[in-house]
């Protein structure tokens, strides 16, 4: 059996899966102040006929990331930063404490100047003396060559609590998003830490061990150990969670749109073939764009609970939240209540939302059924633009072979699913104005803690190789090899797949889920003069997001 | 502070075509140009807009080249698309959606002429001069300028707008008695009907920032300030730089930047540019930054060293005097045109092309009518070594009645004996015929 447990702001959701069934769900509120008490009290009563040694594993979807970074309740960092020419430092101070060196490679990974030891291990003594213990190094192209980090790294001079290094979080190219990733990532080592430690102690209160996941941004998961090294993966899994969950949940392998429908937000998702999609650099958190893997979400202020006010002859819903709906003593009326009045839902006091209603009918000149009938449908409308924008920017992404430009995928989604409160009123309609057909999965109410059970292992991995410098490098794994002049682009897929399967299984992934892949593929012969000196062979391979393979076989039963 | 400015770009590196795997223009050209703006994050910038290149039609090329047989036999998919970027550029900036845009495209395209036999140094259709065409057409008349700063001379760009006083050329080039295509001289000054709206810089090879600079500042920039155009579009052609490996110039990823900061075209469309891993990436990024208003003080070549590029004196001089000599003759334009004869009778040039990539020889007979009233009618008689013999009359946009009628009326006089095409390009009423023999 496997436990799958939600931690959100409001609610913490568990479920406990047998075979490929939803056996038991429970929601219990979250307590911000002691996080384990809520895990205990989900846990006990979502164990409570069940041997805590049938648990094969406990998967984690956890806010704490997010929300230390939100907050701002992050570690000072010490960053240290080899820029190189191009964009002015300025454009690249992250915080107080950055200090940049001399030194850097070129973009074929080609060391261009040493690094100055001397200024390095100044900066580390900086760093000690004035109490700052966490350290993130990151050099323009460090993922093309690692070096260059690893060299600033031991000419620190000190040993530091924490030391993240730029080329570990992402073989992608955006130096100045590889220092924020890195940056956060030592920013919350501490708080993650405290959590790690949290969840360990939890877990040792029961007789039995079983391992224990933590959700990805991306939709995957880790291993708590391997996560400690990497907390900044884990930001942003709350929609991670409830997006896997839907594809748990229904089963299907089309171009489909997922709205998660909130009382003051909706977040769509999309997938391709039945995959979810992923940001094309990474997601963006607290102003900081990253390279973090994550699934590709857009969340817009409108949901059940957002303020309707009749202005200038129109309608306007949301984005302002004042509270509940009217129909549950909020201050105001809301798309809820619409539904209310329209007999769309028999939630809360169809009087007070019908008085609500009634007062924003009166400023318009209409009646109530006609009030609530144009409020419903402006909030359906918004949801369903926002959809068809958001696939239009996924089909306008730009693209550089000619091959991609005339022939390349577009998404054409028939089917919406849908899942949160106002899931089953709302989704009918939106789904016509989109001309998709509509499904709301069951146990929707419960869709992250489910899909967090069932997300698989995943991971990247990136292999560049330069045959004119007869060099290899496993970027994500900071490894450098010695290569013939005759490698070729089979070899290096060979060797991504190799190490790619190496990672996923010392992260915790099972044998039977590495569904890996080669998602980018690129050889170019590097000519100098006229004639041919070398290729430049660039793979990028992953595992695919998706659910682990038990799930795969049949839809969970009803 | 600079003043920030929205830049749109249009990004397509076509990593999917070549003329030749060896050839300078290939899949490699711009892949450490893409590295380095990924790397730098330039895409992140909130004022700097990527977009993907749109497709240009055959109508498109069709009303600014006579393609022999047609548009569609002297193109591939990728010509179409380096057009399409540079006209997504234009679509941007005249819908004032961005400041400016760079389409950071390829395959090249200014040295296609007029009339396309097929490709010559490394292009086959005119991206610049479709796209200023498709202006006009969308937006209406445009006095447009085109600052030409690849180092190869636009020859092609040049012989299009020929005989256009709504287009002011300026080329600024390594001298042609030193790199193809061996023109590009003073003299080329424009046909009788635009006389002073082709101006050629040639520079003696060597010439370093200190020579480009001063160029700008003391021929270019003036000439624009006269001319007045509603329109800057910079060809911008990076094959000047100090590793270019076809060429013997000195300049640099900074000076590149400099020059787009001041010059500060509307749009800006890539041409050639060969030092794959030790220029473009660096031109590339100081372009960008330069047209966005960001500091582009930090972008530099590795082996960037100012002593080895230092410009020799006489080369100085030589551009000092080149200079006031330019200056001279635009000064007199006027009164040089208004010696010029304007009876309503033909002039006519002969012309030999030579087209090196697709080793085509192509013999050529252009008149255009003298006109006071309009940029006058143009008719070509060509024949290539293809064993085409084609011949074209070409009214221009805001042509007058006398232009049009004569026009119109040599089109339906000329006998299918002699020609195997006999095409008809009519820009105000967007009209292209073609009769086959
Ligand atoms: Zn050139
Ligand atoms: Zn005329």
């Amino acid at each position: 059996m496997i436990l799958g447990i939600d931690v959100g702001g409001t609610h913490t959701d568990a479920v406990l899966i047998d075979g490929n069934r939803v056996v038991e769900k429970v929601k219990v509120v979250t307590d911000r102040i002691d996080l384990s008490r809520s895990l205990l009290k989900v846990t006990d009563k979502a164990l409570h006929e069940t041997n805590p040694e049938d648990l094969e594993r406990v998967v984690l979807s956890t806010t704490i990331s997010t929300n230390a970074i939100v907050q701002n309740l992050t570690s000072p960092v010490g960053m240290i930063l080899a820029s190189g020419p191009g964009l002015s430092p300025s454009a690249l101070r992250i915080n107080e404490n950055c200090h940049f060196v001399s030194g850097y490679v070129n973009h074929r990974g080609i060391p261009v100047a040493p690094i100055d030891k001397g200024t390095v291990q100044k900066t580390g003594m900086l760093f000690k003396t004035s109490g700052i213990d966490h350290i993130g190094i990151v050099g323009k192209f460090s993922c093309r060559n690692p070096d260059i980090e690893t060299d600033i790294e031991d000419a620190l001079g000190f040993t530091f609590s924490h030391c993240s290094l730029g080329h570990r979080m992402s073989g992608n190219l955006n130096f100045p998003r590889r220092i924020a990733t890195t940056y956060l990532n030592a920013s919350i080592s501490d708080i993650y830490g405290d959590f790690i430690t949290m969840v360990t102690a939890f877990a040792g209160r029961f007789k039995a061990s079983f391992p224990i996941f933590i959700l990805k941004a991306d939709g995957g998961t880790f291993e708590i150990n391997q996560s400690a090294r990497y907390p900044v993966q884990t930001i942003l899994s709350g929609p991670a969670a409830s997006i896997m969950g839907i594809l748990s949940l229904a089963e299907f392998t089309t171009d489909a749109v997922a709205l998660d429908i909130g009382g003051t937000t909706t977040d769509i998702a999309i997938f391709a073939d039945g995959s979810p999609l992923l940001e094309p650099l990474g997601v963006t958190i607290a102003g900081h764009k990253t390279l973090i893997r994550g699934l590709r979400t857009r969340s817009i202020g409108i949901g059940g609970d957002s303020a309707a006010e009749f202005v200038n002859g129109e309608y306007i819903i949301g984005p302002e939240r004042k509270g509940p709906a009217a129909a549950f003593g909020g201050p105001c009326p809301t798309p809820t209540d619409a539904m209310v009045v329209l007999g769309l839902t028999e939630i809360g006091d169809k009087e007070k939302a019908l008085a609500a209603i009634g007062t924003i009918a009166q400023k318009a000149g209409h009646t109530a059924g006609k009030a609530a009938e144009t409020i419903f449908d402006e909030t359906c409308r918004k949801i369903a633009r926002a959809v068809i924008g958001m696939v239009e920017e996924v089909n306008n992404e730009p693209v550089y072979t000619i091959h991609e430009l005339l022939e390349g995928k577009r998404i054409k989604p028939e089917r919406l699913y849908a899942v949160g409160g106002p899931a089953e009123p709302m989704a009918p309609a939106i789904g016509s104005i989109l001309g998709y057909s509509v499904n709301i999965p069951d146990h929707a109410e419960v869709a992250n803690a489910v899909g967090a059970a069932l997300a698989r292992t995943t991971t990247e991995l990136t292999v560049l190789a330069d045959t004119e410098k007869m060099i290899a490098t496993i970027v994500e794994e900071g490894l450098q090899l010695s290569i013939s002049p005759k490698f070729s682009k089979a070899d290096a897929i060979g060797i991504c797949k190799e190490k790619l399967r190496e990672r996923a299984l010392s992260m915790g992934a099972a044998e039977e889920d590495l569904e890996l892949e080669i998602i980018e593929e690129h050889v170019f012969n590097m000519v100098r003069g006229y004639s041919k000196v070398g290729q430049n062979i660039r793979i990028k391979g992953q595992v695919k997001p998706g659910l682990i393979s038990r799930c795969m076989k049949s839809a969970p039963a009803r | 502070m600079k003043k920030i400015k929205k830049t749109g770009l249009v990004f397509f590196p076509a990593f999917d075509w070549a003329i030749s795997p060896t050839h300078p223009e290939r899949e490699e050209r711009l892949l450490y140009t893409q590295d380095q703006v990924f790397e730098e994050g330039l895409l992140d910038f909130e004022n700097i807009i990527e977009y993907k290149p749109g497709l240009a039609t055959y109508e498109d090329i069709n009303r600014i080249h006579i393609s022999v047989p047609d548009a569609e036999k002297v193109t591939t998919q990728s010509h179409l698309i380096s057009a399409g970027g540079a006209i997504t550029a234009a679509e941007k900036v005249m819908e004032k959606n961005v400041d400016n845009a760079f389409a950071l495209v390829r395959p090249p395209g200014h040295h296609a002429m007029r009339v396309v036999h097929g490709a010559r140094g490394f292009c086959n259709i005119n991206i610049e001069a479709i796209m200023i065409e498709y202006i006009r057409r969308k937006y209406g008349p445009k006095r447009i300028a085109v600052v030409d700063t690849d180092c190869h001379h636009g020859d092609g760009t040049e012989d299009i707008f020929w005989h256009d006083p709504h287009t002011l050329y300026i080329s600024v080039h390594q001298d042609g008695r030193t790199l193809y295509p061996g023109t590009g001289f003073p003299r080329e000054f424009g046909g009788p009907n635009a006389y002073g709206c082709n101006i050629n810089i040639p520079l003696p090879p060597g010439t370093s920032e200190e020579g480009f600079l001063f160029t700008l500042d003391n021929v270019i920039l003036p000439i624009l300030k006269d001319y007045n155009p509603d329109i800057i579009i910079n060809s911008a052609g990076q094959d000047n730089h100090y590793t270019d490996p076809i060429t013997n110039m000195n300049f640099t990823a900074q000076g590149y930047a400099i020059l787009s900061e001041r010059l500060s075209p509307h749009i800006a469309v890539l041409e050639g540019g060969y030092s794959v891993e030790t220029a473009l990436p660096y031109i590339n990024v100081g372009i960008i930054l330069a047209m966005a208003g960001l500091d582009y003080s930090q972008v530099r070549e590795p082996d960037y060293d100012p002593a080895l590029i230092k410009q020799k004196p006489e080369t100085t001089k030589y551009i000092e005097e080149l200079a006031s000599a330019l200056m001279k003759k635009w000064e007199s334009r006027n009164d040089e045109k208004n010696k010029l004869p304007r009876s309503g009778q033909f002039e006519s040039r002969t012309k030999s092309i030579y087209y090196d990539t697709d080793n085509i020889h192509e013999e050529q007979t252009e008149s255009v009518r003298l006109c006071n009233d309009c940029s006058g009618l143009v008719t070509v008689d060509s024949r290539a070594t293809t064993g085409n013999r084609i011949f074209a009359v070409i009214v221009p946009g805001q042509s007058c009645p006398v232009c049009r009628k004569r026009g119109e009326e040599i089109f339906a006089s000329k006998s299918k004996s002699l020609y195997d095409y006999i095409y008809f390009q009519d820009r105000d009423c967007d009209v292209y015929e073609c009769r086959k023999r």
